[in-house]
């Protein structure tokens, strides 16, 4: 070993560029002589190229472009086409959804038609891209992991942004475009219904989430930490158990008496991370449609603990006799 | 080898520096510690006070109070008999309408006019809107001694809350119209504002008092039951309520499990009792902006109107200034008698008493009566 690697790879060795696995057939052909950049290869691969647009890459490219120039343009002219000020208030910019008043008609854009069809454009966009993925793993003889981890994202981005607001029978309850207007959307969206955090679907997709984190610094520290042994080449382990796989499994049966296999770590961690959004989706479908205030619904079900009371009881006002309005 | 690995680090040295900057710079918008939590509620349940000893220091500075005056004998002839014009002050003796006098001369008029600042040659003209706008104001801190106890309780105001030392305090609002300059199918749905300090530099919708203290807006927008049919409120009403409740936490200086339980800020048996004065606030807020601020509309020249004409008015902070309760709950209007009472006209008054020389004694009064007192000195 040439010496020790920290975050950045620190050695890189050029062979000859690699063209990929021959296409078996298509209208499309991989484009472009493939070249090395030194500080890609610090990262990751070297590699450029060579490209794959296809039909499904520039369509994606395409939509994309659009719902980024309605979005831009929309805050660009709530800045009166301002340059310096939409670059200075950028973050509190927004395209927002109809107003809850207009229901699910399509309103004039000025009212919210440009976030329908932003949303529009964006959500073709994102099939496509998604359809692209699934056909380049296909052409590359590949499996569709990547494409389906993929479309647990946008099954949360569907319902945030379709599928629960015509459930809920308005657009106004769909999520704005903008950088703080999205998460001032999120604190509302939590308060409005009783507070998420006793949502249990929410609670799911918590523990997905924090739980990929720890998978992926347990998986990413055991790899590194056997890798003087080889370990980094996990895919021989997986077929030819080495010593590096046999120490990495003896130190997690040590330290935590079990061990993931260097295959099986690859399916929980796959698991995870697709669960997140998954879950998500479904904490955020239910809010509103079947659930109204998360809250009630724990007390009701004896999920939120009862604490003893500090304070004198405190009574709503409002309900009192001669109360100001 | 130590050579080779000095010139590595130097070569890495504005890497590591830009970072470092950037790190920095992300912590821009942090209040800087220290950050103390005082527990409130039951342990671990979170209700704690966040207390930063450092800007408490700051904010306690400008809430030092000045002295009383001299306490002056309610004996002596009334005010209203010796000098003309009086209206509001009639209950007084010369002395405690002279105390009066020099204390809101201290408190609200520019140093370098004093007297004149609403008074002429001829004191008694109401030629000087500054005078008329007094006048109301009088009333006003009265009415609040009076009959917003749920709000102030026993503390009370006096003009200096507000003022301090100011001509017109330093919180208040206009209404503003909105900076959205898109036209035709570039207008936007909703208005645009530049960030503002009141609703905590958020994104969210820019005036809530308008809305909510100026007009009597539903403030609730949580649903009162479990499963959905009986709310209809959206994420945008929610979002609108939420910016008055930013900017409650801001003008009082404390964070919102103050007043609420943050596991649940609808529901009331799990609040903080300060939850019940702050709804006082809401209802006290609304009744002096709609029956004594936006009445004097016109009595105001151009330059102390907004942009769109209306009148300057309350909020949270103009009373509170960062401060959970305002002067830190020292309470000046104790040395104010003179503020306390409330004019009672001879004809509401119950026979055979001294109340109009006496600095009326409002804890005798009765709610019912104080509020119809109140009510009559509004119309008058």
């Amino acid at each position: 070993m040439a010496e020790y690697q920290n975050i950045f790879t620190r050695v890189q060795i050029r062979s000859p560029a690699y063209e990929g696995v021959p296409l078996p057939r298509g209208t499309w052909v991989r484009q472009g002589k493939p070249f090395f950049v030194h500080l890609f290869g610090r990262f990751g691969d070297a590699q450029v190229g060579p490209f794959y647009l296809g039909t499904t890459g520039l369509l994606s490219l395409l939509c994309g472009f659009i719902a980024f120039e309605i979005i831009g343009l929309n805050m660009l002219a709530s800045v009166n086409w301002n340059v310096v000020q939409f670059i200075r208030l950028l973050p509190w910019l927004a395209l927002e959804p109809p107003a809850p008043s207009n229901g699910l008609h399509f309103p004039r854009l000025q009212d919210g038609g440009w976030w329908l069809m932003a949303g529009f454009f964006l959500t073709s966009s994102l099939l496509l891209w998604w359809l692209r993925m699934y056909r380049r793993a296909r052409a590359l003889g590949m499996g569709t992991h990547v494409a389906w981890a993929f479309a647990a994202a946008i099954w949360l981005y569907l319902v945030l942004g379709i599928i629960r607001p015509v459930l809920m029978g308005s657009f106004g309850e769909a999520v704005p475009f903008g950088i703080f207007p999205h998460l001032d959307w999120v604190a509302a969206f939590s308060l409005r219904y009783g507070n998420l955090f006793y949502n249990p679907f929410h609670c799911l997709s918590i523990a997905f989430l924090y739980g990929s984190a720890l998978l992926f610094a347990m998986h990413g520290g055991t790899i590194l930490a056997v890798s003087r042994y080889g370990g980094e080449r996990e895919i021989e382990q997986i077929l030819d158990r080495g010593t590096a796989a046999e120490r990495a499994a003896l130190f997690w049966r040590w330290t935590m008496g079990f061990n993931a296999t260097m295959e099986s770590i690859h399916r929980w961690a796959w698991w995870f991370a697709v669960l997140c959004p998954l879950t998500g989706g479904i904490g955020i479908l239910l809010t509103g449609t079947v659930v109204d205030n998360w809250y009630l619904w724990a007390v009701k079900h004896h999920v939120a603990p009862m604490y003893p009371q500090v304070w004198p009881t405190v009574i709503d006002p409002a309900t009192l006799p001669g109360a100001p309005k | 080898m130590d050579k080779v690995m000095m010139t590595r680090r130097a070569r890495h040295a504005p890497l590591v520096l830009v970072t470092c900057v950037a790190a920095l710079a992300l912590l821009a918008g942090c209040e800087r510690p220290p950050v103390e939590a005082k527990q409130g509620g039951y342990r671990g349940t979170g209700m704690d006070t966040l207390i930063n000893p450092r800007s408490d220091a700051i904010i306690a500075v400008k809430n030092e109070i000045p002295e009383a005056l001299p306490a002056a004998s309610p004996d002596g002839p009334l005010a209203s008999t010796v000098y003309q014009n009086v209206q509001v002050l009639k209950d007084l003796s010369v002395g405690q309408f002279t105390r009066v006098m020099l204390a809101m001369t201290q408190w609200v008029a520019p140093k370098d006019q004093a007297c004149n600042y609403c008074h002429g040659s001829n004191m008694a003209s109401d030629d000087r809107y500054t005078k008329v706008v007094a006048r109301r104001m009088l009333q006003m801190v009265r009415h609040i001694n009076s009959d917003w106890k749920d709000h102030v309780g026993k503390t009370g105001v006096t003009c200096y809350t507000c003022h301090r030392g100011n001509a017109v305090p330093q919180y208040v609002w206009f209404e503003s119209p909105s900076e959205s300059k898109g036209k035709g199918l570039a207008a936007a749905n909703a208005d645009l504002f530049s960030p503002q300090a009141t609703i905590g530099h958020t994104s969210l919708p820019y005036d809530p008092f308008t809305e909510y203290l100026l007009g009597d807006a539903n403030i609730r927008v949580i649903s009162n039951e479990a499963l959905p049919g009986s709310d209809n409120n959206s994420i945008q009403h929610t979002e609108a309520t939420y910016a008055l409740m930013t900017s409650m936490s801001g003008s009082l200086g404390v964070n919102c499990t103050y007043c609420h339980n943050s596991r649940s800020f609808a529901v009331w048996d799990s609040s903080t009792p300060k939850r019940t004065t702050a709804w006082y606030g809401i209802r006290m807020v609304r009744n002096l902006n709609v029956d004594y601020l936006v009445p004097l509309t016109s009595t105001f020249p151009k330059h102390r109107l907004g942009v769109l004409g209306d009148v300057a008015k309350i909020n949270c902070a103009t009373c509170h200034q960062g401060v959970f309760k305002p002067l830190y709950g020292v309470s000046m209007a104790k040395d104010y008698p003179e503020l306390q009472g409330v004019y009672q006209h001879p004809d509401a008054v119950a026979p055979a008493t001294d109340a109009p020389a006496a600095p009326a004694p409002t804890a005798a009064l009765t709610p019912a009566a104080a509020g119809e007192a109140g009510g009559r000195v509004g119309q008058h």
